[in-house]
């Protein structure tokens, strides 16, 4: 099922996305691939591990209410100024999903490990937590490079998911991808095994061609497949492109608050008609 | 109080004096009164100050994404911070996580975000929490987000120094590991921040009233902070501030 062309239609691109794959999504303000999470929904897909990069909200509250998640590894999940994510916080209580919190800077290393081929990556802080208490795969150590006293730090093993998964402004027809300054993005195509972008836009010309534009794109070489989908980030903002839908979040907050609501979400919202 | 301010006023006054002296504030999420005050303080501070405010597109200037600030406090380039919670103890601890028993809460809240990282390496962290109430403010918390103090071996160059409260300033002192309530807000009494707080803490017989903002500082809030207010937190700004 693996589709070896670069540009693909969104169901195809969600196709990409075998069940049981470790997928990072970007936090909501930053690219969260709303059009792409409800192909996925439409799908059917099952028993994904979601790495939050660092946080998230409606991505993971769709996903985890659609049963497609078994795992949540995350920093944060929140509907922000809408409330909890209503969804999430069900199945976390009914032990339906498991989650393994972390803490927003050990994502990014873990991620950073990966890039650099690494098999773990030391960070401060976060010693004497209940995060790291929970955690059996971090480690403490001390730091081999401490001359006097004992000097204990966090060890944080590689994240390398399958697949990172995000929106983005545009991409040129080589695939170039153009982030600007979300940062993370870079980090996540980086350190996944293959990256999925959905754009807003695809331009003609080179994005590599010019200093100013290549600063900001991830070049085509960690880019999988790319899908046009304008106004992919809706029901969220996106950047300054366009503001967040409030009345559509501000349904959706009120609708998830059941099972049953949130069920009839989805029949409304992730219809193929619907994909806006 | 001298003059009539909405509580928002008084808490983004208050904070804003606990951030005097600082040349780099970050703000981070859902947190327009700490943002106010952060901008505040900018706005009343002789000395070049920054504010890094992580909710707006145009109010950072992260060129990395957010994993720049956490590498900037690694580094000693940022002063202070705020931190909330929905539990917090008399240790200072914090709990973003939730009540009962871990995993599988009974309340789940978000998650610890960068507060486990955040807590250890910003000198100047403010507990803001406006709810006053012993369901926040408990003898000790369900889960440690992040730690009021460490072990000494343990390095850390940052922590809590402060807990505002819709009803009180406390000061935390890191050797004593308690705090010390500073100043009631207008209209509270003794009696009911130790009837409505569940940690013990050490007070004076009859604390000080918390200082409302003067009229220029009054003035300063409700003109150029909250429009600055209004790029990112527009709700926020249009409830408290509506004539600005």
């Amino acid at each position: 099922m693996t589709d070896s062309r670069l540009f693909l239609l969104l169901d195809e691109l969600a196709a990409q996305v075998p069940d049981g794959a470790s997928l990072a999504l970007p936090k909501d303000s930053a690219g969260a691939p709303m059009a792409a999470v409800r192909a996925l929904v439409r799908r059917g897909a099952k028993d994904l591990h979601l790495i939050n990069v660092p946080t998230s909200g409606l991505a993971t509250d769709l996903l985890v209410g659609a049963g497609a998640a078994r795992l949540v590894e995350t920093s944060g999940v929140s509907l922000g100024e809408f409330g909890g994510a209503p969804r999430f916080n069900a199945a976390v209580k009914a032990g339906a999903v498991r989650v393994r919190d972390a803490t927003c800077p050990a994502i990014y290393a873990g991620l950073q490990a990966a890039e650099k081929g690494l098999p773990f990556m030391p960070l401060r802080g976060v010693i004497g937590s209940d995060v790291l208490a929970f955690r059996d795969d971090w480690k403490v150590i001390d730091n081999p490079f401490a001359e006097a006293a004992a000097d204990p730090l966090l060890l944080l093993p590689a994240i390398r998911p399958d697949i990172a998964l995000f929106h983005a402004r545009r991409a040129d027809r080589q695939g170039n991808v153009w982030i600007g300054v979300q940062g993370e993005l870079a980090i996540m195509a980086h350190a996944a095994e293959r990256t999925l972008v959905t754009v807003e836009e695809i331009v003609d010309g080179d994005l590599m061609a010019r200093e100013e534009s290549a600063a900001g794109t991830i070049p085509a070489v960690y880019v999988t497949a790319v899908a046009e989908a304008p106004r992919g980030a809706w029901p969220l903002g996106f950047l300054d492109l366009y503001p967040a839908d409030e009345a559509e979040l501000a349904d959706y907050a009120r609708l998830a608050r059941s099972a049953e609501g949130f069920a009839a979400y989805l029949e409304r919202g992730c219809a193929p008609a619907v994909s806006r | 109080m001298p003059l009539d301010c909405r509580p928002e006023e008084l808490l983004i006054a208050t904070i804003a004096r606990l951030l005097r002296g600082c040349r780099n504030i970050a703000v981070g999420v859902s947190s327009p009164i700490p943002g106010s005050a952060a901008l505040l303080a900018r706005a009343e501070s002789e000395e070049p100050l920054r504010v890094e405010l992580l909710e707006s597109l145009e109010g950072n200037s992260f060129t990395r994404g957010s994993v720049e600030l956490f590498d900037r406090a690694a580094q000693g380039r940022i002063d202070a911070f705020f931190l909330g919670g929905g539990q917090i103890d008399g240790q200072a601890n914090i709990n973003l996580v939730g009540t009962g028993d871990y995993p599988r809460t009974a309340v789940r809240w978000p998650g610890s975000f960068g507060s486990a990282y955040l807590y250890f390496l910003v000198p100047r962290v403010i507990l803001f929490r406006e709810e006053h109430s012993r369901r926040v403010l408990v003898p000790k918390v369900d889960f440690v987000s992040a730690p009021g103090v460490s072990a000494p071996e343990v390095y850390r160059r940052g922590g809590p120094c402060a807990l505002i409260t819709g009803k009180a300033l406390f000061r935390f002192d890191r050797d004593r590991r308690r705090f010390r309530l500073e100043s009631l807000h207008p209209g509270h009494d003794l009696a009911d921040v130790l009837e409505t707080t569940g940690f013990d803490f050490d007070h004076d017989a009859a604390p000080a009233a918390t200082a409302g903002p003067d009229a220029a500082t009054l003035e300063m809030i409700r003109g150029p902070v909250a429009r600055e207010i209004a790029k990112a937190y527009p709700k926020f700004a249009a409830r408290v501030f509506p004539r600005a």
